[in-house]
Order: structure tokens, then C-alpha cells, then sequence
């Protein structure tokens, strides 16, 4: 299947990604060719086989409901360097 | 001073040698190598020399085990608290974790001495560890080739003698592929074996936690401490943790080794024939070759490359640049995720994002991701079906040999590097790979094969083959 570069824009819109002309172009081009081989899986009569998600077979794994001692916010915030305030990190105006 | 863990152990209990004097060794090597290699992104010579201290004491005391005192390399995901851990990403650069991953924990407690952190490719994405921000490390053995990859600086640590071992990390071949090629041995876990709490993931269902080292005698003693059920992690079932070691001397009389045509038919006839003198070699210890059949194989690349780009585009939407990471001046919110992202991500890192986030979109996602996870299903099954027939599947863990750097012209190219590796993750079951023989003056590699938690089964093979 080809990708057109608009598909790739687009995509790359989606992951919050800025790409250059050049990658664009270039993605475009490399990714045409990924998805071709990987098209190859068409080929495989699925009908009436399960998706397997996780190997082992476990399912909703819960530990049971007591309170535990979590990380200490001060010493989270101190691994960033980024603008503090009142005990939270200062991010720009969102709404 | 180079040996086995097996051996140093033992030399640290008869006080041949101790901790401190160990590290001070293992330490001068990697001043020494390190340079040329770019196996080590850090080394904090402080704190090792304190954990040595503290292991010296555990031993005196008649504490500790088979790691205690036994200095490691740790792969550059592994969160190590207070210690700079990056996945080899320029996104989390100067990033210091606030905790630490329960394999090092583990390891800690253990006494063991942590060296210091070996190169990735950025976010384990990566065949030869070009892909990391660092800059690619050299194989000990040829510098003008790859030590391989993701795991590649603790491959090439290990195979320089820079450490007695080294943690690395699985989701394609990470662990197996570069122990090929640097000539060391390399185990990948059943999926969930090993708790994976607290290292960086690149895609959540299929990325194991092992180790590359000297002797598969030295793997297992090293799975013995960090194997197991963890709590913080949901996806480590409760399997009790045999003592790996004492599987080791089985009987390879009676043993079944399975050997997939699908595998072999492509070699190379030099490859070929020296992969033949294994299984003769099988045969004269008692084992019987049985030649077997995995007709899904042709399809586990496709699978792997849908599945894996899938969960990396999830698992790495995390990084914003808000906490860490490049910082943006942008005017608005969004502006600035695109801009920290874009600045944070390398070119590989971004090509998987954008596969991945194209899989996954609306139109797309049931002809790509849930196809694959049917045809993963069809590939397990492949695997249930040879173990019925065979006890361990051997086969090489590579095509060839380590290539030379910068000679893959196109990512495809570096995709098919983990051709022979990627159906077990796409299993989730045990394999190791171990050196033998050479071909153009570089290690051959094999791969033995298991079912589900018989991790002691692929490392009794193992090491019956060497010994």
C-alpha cells in the first residue's frame, strides 16, 4: 500500500510531531515500503482465531486495597528543572 | 581478573580476591577501553566503590550469594535512583529517577556493584546502537562492526571484559542479537518472568528483562536473583523460581532438539555448515535432531513490525517535555509538546511513532494491529505444537555475523537483522543465545528455544553444548 505525504502529515499531526520537508518526504517514501511487507499478513486465513494481547494469559490483575507509601512530591519535583509553583510544576495556560 | 562469575564468587568467598580490589580492576578496564568502545554512557566510580565496601562486609559476614560483590554493567533503561537514565533519548537527558527498578533493587539487596550505565539505541529501538544519542558503541572484537543492538554497550561490555556481566533488556532480539555478535551469552525470559517495574518501556507486550554474560552457568545464577513475582508489576505471573543452577549438568541423552527448516533453508552454505557441526556435536552427547516445521515463521516480522511501532507510539505519547526533556518557549500548551517532542525524538524513534500511530488509526487498526495479534496467536501455536514433538528448538540467533556499522542503507535492512529472534518474543518464551565457532573472524551464534518458564531447560542445552 502507498502512503501519500499528506497521510504522513497527518499522522505525524496526531503524535505531535513537526516534520521537516525533507522527513516528511523521506518517511513517506521508507514507510511505503514498511507497510508493504507488512501487508504480506493479509495473506493469513484468520477466521475464527483468537488476538492474543498478552502471552501468559493473565487477566485484571488487582492487589489488594491498602494504602502504601507513594513517592515524596518534593523530592519528584526536584528532578525537574522546570518552573515551580505552590508545589506543582508551572505549565502554560491550557483552556 | 576477567572470570566467570561461577569463579569470581568463588574467589571472593576464599578471599583470593575482594570486592573493592574487583571494581578498582573492572573500573581501570573501562578507563582504559572505554574511549575506543562507548560501551558505558556512565560511570559513577564512587558509588561502586561504596557498594564493593558494603559487599566486602556482607561477604565477611558469611552473607549474600553468587552476585554478591560482582561488579555489572546496567543497560540505560534501567531506572536507577538519583542516577541519570535516558533509554539513550535526548528526551531524557539529565532525567535522574526519584525510585529504582525492582531488578536493581533486587540486585542491591543482592550486593551486587552497579559500574555504571551501557548504551542503547534510543528507546531500545535499534539493532546496532547507532540509534542512540551517544553515539554508537564499537564491537570489542572488530571496532570497524556493531556490537549489536539495543543491548549493544552491555554486549560489548561484557565481551571486553569491562564488567563480569550485564542487565539488558528484550522485545525483538535486544539481548540475543547483540550477544551474538560481540560472542557472549544472552538470555531473553518468558514474558513476565522477570519484573520489568521501573524500566523504560518500548512496547509494553512483548519487552523482557535479562542478562548478557560470560557462560550460560553465569545466566542462570544470575536469573536466580532476579527472577520472580512482583507486586508493582502485573504482568509477572506468581511461578516459583527454581535454582536455575543446580539444572544446569541434565542429561543431553534422550533430549529432543528441534530444528525449524524455515530457519535454515536461507544460511549461507559456509553458516550452514558450521550450524551442522552443532547439531553433530548434539548428536554425539545423546540428543536426538529432530527436524521440525514452524510454518507461521515467514509472517513474525510483519507481525512484530505492526505490534511493536504500535505500542511505541502509545507508550512514548507519555513524553511532553513538561517535567523533563528539551524545553520549549512556546506561546501555548500544545505548541509546546510538538516542539519538546520533536527536539526530544530521533529519527528512528520518530519513523516507529509515526508506523505505530498509523497502525493504530481509525481505518487501519483492524486490517494492522488486530490481524497481528491474530496471526501471534498462530505463531504461539506453532511453538505449542513443535514442544509436543521436541524438548528445546535450536537454531542461529542470527543469519550471519555482527555487520559493519553504518552499512544498513535502509531501515528494513536493520529490521531483518532480528529475523531469527523475533518469533520467541512474539511468544513470549525462553531463549539464549550462546557463541561457538567463527565465520570472517567473528563469532557464530546459536539459539536454544523453550516453552513457557523452562528457562532452566534452554540453559542446561546451552551449557551442555559449550562444556
Amino acid at each position: 500500500m502507498a502512503l501519500t505525504k499528506d497521510e504522513v502529515r497527518h499522522v505525524a499531526k496526531l503524535a505531535r510531531l513537526n516534520l521537516t520537508d525533507e522527513e516528511i518526504e523521506r518517511f513517506t517514501g521508507q514507510l511505503t515500503g514498511i507497510f508493504e511487507s507488512l501487508d504480506k499478513l493479509a495473506e493469513v486465513d484468520t477466521e475464527g482465531v483468537e488476538e492474543t494481547s498478552q502471552v501468559t494469559g493473565l487477566k485484571n490483575v488487582a492487589r489488594e486495597d491498602v494504602v502504601k507509601p507513594s513517592l515524596d512530591r518534593e523530592d519528584l519535583l526536584e528532578i525537574s528543572e522546570r518552573e515551580k509553583s505552590r508545589g506543582m510544576i508551572k505549565v502554560r495556560k491550557s483552556i | 581478573m576477567h572470570q566467570t562469575i561461577a569463579t569470581l564468587s568463588q574467589q571472593l568467598r576464599n578471599g583470593t580476591t575482594s570486592s573493592v580490589e574487583l571494581t578498582k580492576y573492572y573500573l581501570g578496564v573501562i578507563k582504559d577501553k572505554n574511549a575506543e568502545l562507548n560501551a558505558f554512557v556512565s560511570v559513577n566510580e564512587e558509588s561502586a566503590l561504596a557498594m564493593a565496601a558494603k559487599a566486602d562486609d556482607m561477604i565477611a559476614a558469611g552473607k549474600g550469594g553468587a552476585l554478591t560483590g560482582i561488579p555489572l554493567g546496567v543497560k540505560d533503561n534501567f531506572s536507577e535512583k538519583g542516577m541519570e537514565t535516558t533509554a539513550g533519548s535526548n528526551m531524557l537527558k539529565g532525567y535522574k529517577p526519584p525510585y529504582e527498578c525492582t531488578v536493581l533493587m533486587k540486585l542491591r539487596e543482592a550486593g551486587a556493584v552497579f559500574l555504571g550505565h551501557t548504551n542503547t539505541d534510543e528507546f531500545m529501538m535499534g539493532s546496532s546502537t547507532e540509534t542512540s544519542v551517544f553515539g554508537s558503541s564499537k564491537n570489542p572484537l572488530d571496532t570497524e562492526r556493531t556490537p549489536g543492538g539495543s543491548s549493544g554497550g552491555s554486549s560489548a561490555a561484557v565481551a571486553a571484559g569491562m564488567c563480569a556481566w550485564a542487565l539488558g533488556s528484550d522485545t525483538g532480539g535486544s539481548i540475543r542479537q547483540p550477544a551474538a555478535c560481540c560472542g557472549v551469552t544472552g538470555l531473553k525470559v518468558t514474558y513476565g518472568r522477570v519484573s520489568r517495574y521501573g524500566v523504560i518501556a518500548m512496547a509494553s507486550s512483548l519487552d523482557t528483562v535479562g542478562c548478557l554474560a560470560q557462560s550460560p552457568e553465569d545466566a542462570a545464577l544470575i536469573l536466580e536473583v532476579i527472577a520472580g513475582h512482583d507486586e508493582m508489576d502485573a504482568t509477572t505471573p506468581d511461578v516459583e523460581v527454581p535454582k536455575y543452577s543446580e539444572q544446569l549438568n541434565q542429561d543431553m541423552k534422550g533430549i529432543k532438539i528441534g530444528v525449524p527448516k524455515e530457519y535454515v533453508e536461507g544460511l549461507s552454505d559456509e553458516v550452514k555448515k558450521a550450524f551442522d557441526s552443532q547439531l553433530e556435536l548434539a548428536e554425539s552427547k545423546g540428543a536426538k535432531i529432530v527436524d521440525i516445521s514452524l510454518p507461521m515463521t515467514e509472517y513474525g516480522l510483519a507481525v512484530y513490525y505492526i505490534i511493536s511501532p504500535s505500542e511505541v507510539s502509545a507508550n512514548l505519547s507519555r513524553y511532553d517535555g513538561l517535567r523533563f526533556g528539551p524545553k520549549s518557549d512556546a506561546e501555548d500548551l500544545v505548541s509546546s509538546y510538538f516542539e519538546a517532542r520533536t527536539a526530544g525524538f530521533g529519527d528512528e524513534a520518530k519513523r516507529r511513532i509515526i508506523i505505530g500511530t498509523y497502525a493504530l488509526s481509525a481505518g487501519y487498526f483492524d486490517a494492522y494491529y488486530k490481524k497481528a495479534l491474530k496471526v501471534r496467536t498462530l505463531i504461539k501455536q506453532d511453538f505449542e505444537k513443535a514442544f509436543e514433538q521436541v524438548d528445546v528448538i535450536l537454531t542461529p540467533t542470527v543469519p550471519t555475523v555482527a555487520f559493519k556499522t553504518g552499512s544498513k542503507g535502509s531501515p528494513m535492512d536493520m529490521y531483518l537483522e532480528d529475523i531469527m529472534t523475533i518469533p520467541a518474543s512474539v511468544a513470549g518464551i525462553p531463549a539464549v543465545s550462546i557463541p561457538y565457532g567463527e565465520y570472517d573472524n567473528m563469532p557464530l551464534s546459536l539459539q536454544v528455544i523453550g516453552p513457557m518458564f523452562e528457562e532452566g531447560r534452554v540453559l542446561g542445552v546451552a551449557h551442555n553444548m559449550k562444556n
